[in-house]
């Protein structure tokens, strides 16, 4: 089998192609979000919201409502328990949102190994990524160019509030709005993304291809452009793997997310040995 | 309760006339106020020294400046647009902006919030990175260059926002020697451009370049020309009693060396 026909024998399923074009609209909105989220070092507050949304998709597999809508409550429930616990003070933030997000993500475990459980919960954690309908990838295409064109618009003022505080003076935004817009952003774009990758990988196309692109570029436009390619040319090779090596899909795309990063770390480190290889 | 305080909006600037005027002015964060009896009126070009231990109140008198703490009694009158230029050693250096970007970042204060920074807005930002002697540097990162230049690169920020009044927070800490000296003269050379600056500082002997010093603990101890008004007793008033004598000069005081930034500056007298 030459190389073409391994490129295209994948193309003749139908969940193979729904796949290819659900990963490469996904990799754009988290690739280009995944900068900013990076950049205001909200990694961490994504994994969390991404686990702890379980088990809000568990109930609406129970129930038998739209995993959207059951993810939406699930993450917007997470979100409040993260803020109320970091503002307790009886530890410090990042072990009061390890609690809440390990609770969370036990109960959602619970829920979903219960008998009368119908969804299984493998799909839950690692994503479906080859039963794609064509009313998610409808679903995701609109998040995408919504997530897209907002982060466009705000470009300048996400810039100087990432800054420094006292930018937005400046911006004319209070630095609490910009990082209230970027949650929502974050949310919206892992409501998307989970039935494709699962609680479980999703933050990996939030943090590793912008983590990547950080590593590779020293300007914000190159960095976004860069993030995006590597997560949607990512997506794409991990579908391409899970075909032929008969991987699981979402698994294989996270593995290609993270050899890219590994790859721009080992550029980056040749770089400082060696500036003369070094860009611009 | 004190009577609730008023800011004046601006009304445009007076040419020649007072850019900001303080009338028994007290400021505070919901409680009772921490700093108050500010008054002074400072004019176009004017050079301030701002002295005062931590805790002061220099910060405080800053954020109702720039309109983010009403007063709590009392009147400010803000003819002019204000702007804050925040220390350089606590900017982020490992984010992706060239010295453009930065200066850039001053004009949004002048568009709506859905208005992108255009043709227009990158040649006011260049023009401010040419004030502050920055503009062939333009494309640098910010984070690779010194202290001084980051400095500077911030005082063309706060001068692409149109600013008239420019509030500098202890600008010579962290500065090299030849960085300061080089502060200073940009300093100078804005008040001649008419810009009024306001300096934050723990050096008393560097108030003396400028025209006017402002003496603050919890309350204004003095105001007007560091020459008339900078006084033995004056200083021990505004770092509470801590002054020291230099042996051989009697009757100047010299801060003791906890309060005391030591940032090499060349104090030109």
């Amino acid at each position: 089998m030459n190389l073409a026909e391994l490129l295209i024998e994948p193309l003749s399923y139908g969940t193979t192609w729904r796949a290819l074009v659900e990963m490469t609209i996904l990799g754009i909105a988290g690739g280009v979000l995944g900068c900013w989220v990076v950049l205001y070092r909200l990694s961490y507050g994504a994994e969390s919201l991404a686990h702890g949304m379980l088990p809000g998709l568990v109930l609406a597999g129970l129930v038998g409502l739209p995993l959207l809508l059951g993810g939406a409550v699930g993450i917007v429930v997470a979100g409040v328990l993260v803020a109320v616990a970091t503002r307790v003070r009886m530890s410090d933030p990042d072990t009061a949102v390890a609690v809440v997000v390990t609770t969370l993500f036990g109960a959602g475990i619970l829920l979903a190994l219960s008998p009368s459980s119908p969804t299984g919960v493998g799909e839950l954690l690692f994503g479906n990524l080859l039963g794609t309908t064509d009313a998610q990838i409808l679903i995701s295409a609109v998040a995408t160019l919504v997530v897209v064109a907002i982060i466009w618009l705000l470009h300048p003022r996400l810039l100087a509030v990432g800054f420094d505080g006292d930018a937005a003076g400046f911006a004319r935004i209070p630095a609490a709005v910009v990082n209230v817009i970027l949650l929502v952003l974050v949310s919206v774009t892992i409501l998307v993304s989970v039935q494709a990758l699962g609680t479980l990988l999703v933050a990996a196309l939030l943090v590793g291809p912008a983590a990547t692109a950080r590593l590779l570029t020293r300007r914000m436009l190159p960095m976004i452009l860069t993030s995006a390619f590597v997560a949607s040319i990512s997506g794409l090779a991990g579908i391409y793997a899970s075909f032929h090596l008969k991987t699981a899909a979402g698994a294989s795309v996270v593995v290609f997310i993270l050899a890219s990063f590994l790859v721009a770390a080992a550029i980056s480190a040749v770089r400082i040995r060696f500036p003369a290889f070094g860009p611009g | 309760m004190n009577p609730p305080g008023k800011t004046i909006p601006p009304s445009g600037p007076g040419l020649g006339g007072p850019v900001a005027m303080a009338r028994d002015l007290a400021i505070g964060y919901d409680g009772a106020p921490v700093l108050t009896g500010v008054e002074f009126e400072l004019e176009a070009g004017m050079t301030v020294g701002v002295l005062g231990p931590n805790g002061g109140g220099k910060t405080t008198l800053f954020r109702a400046l720039l309109g983010t703490l009403e007063p709590a009694a009392g009147a400010l009158v803000i003819g002019v647009s204000c702007s804050t230029v925040p220390q350089s050693d606590r900017s982020r250096l490992d984010y992706p902006v060239t010295c453009l970007d930065v200066a850039r970042m001053g004009t949004l204060a002048g568009l709506p919030w859905w208005r992108r920074p255009g043709r227009r807005e990158r040649e006011i930002s260049l023009e401010a990175l040419g004030m502050v002697g920055m503009r062939e540097l333009a494309d640098s990162s910010f984070g690779e260059l010194s202290g001084g230049q980051r400095q500077r690169v911030l005082i063309a920020r706060a001068l692409s926002a149109e600013a008239d009044l420019l509030l500098l927070d202890e600008p010579y800490s962290g500065l090299d020697s030849p960085s300061a000296e080089r502060l200073d003269r940009l300093i100078l050379d804005l008040a001649a451009e008419g810009k009024s600056v306001m300096i934050a500082t723990h050096d008393v002997d560097q108030t003396m370049d400028w025209d006017r010093v402002l003496c603050l603990n919890r309350e204004q101890i003095a105001w007007g020309p560091p020459a008339e008004v900078l006084d033995r007793k004056v200083l021990e008033r505004t770092y509470g009693g801590q002054i020291v004598e230099i042996p051989g000069h009697p009757g100047e005081g010299v801060l003791p060396p906890h309060h005391h930034h030591d940032h090499g500056h060349g104090h030109g007298h």
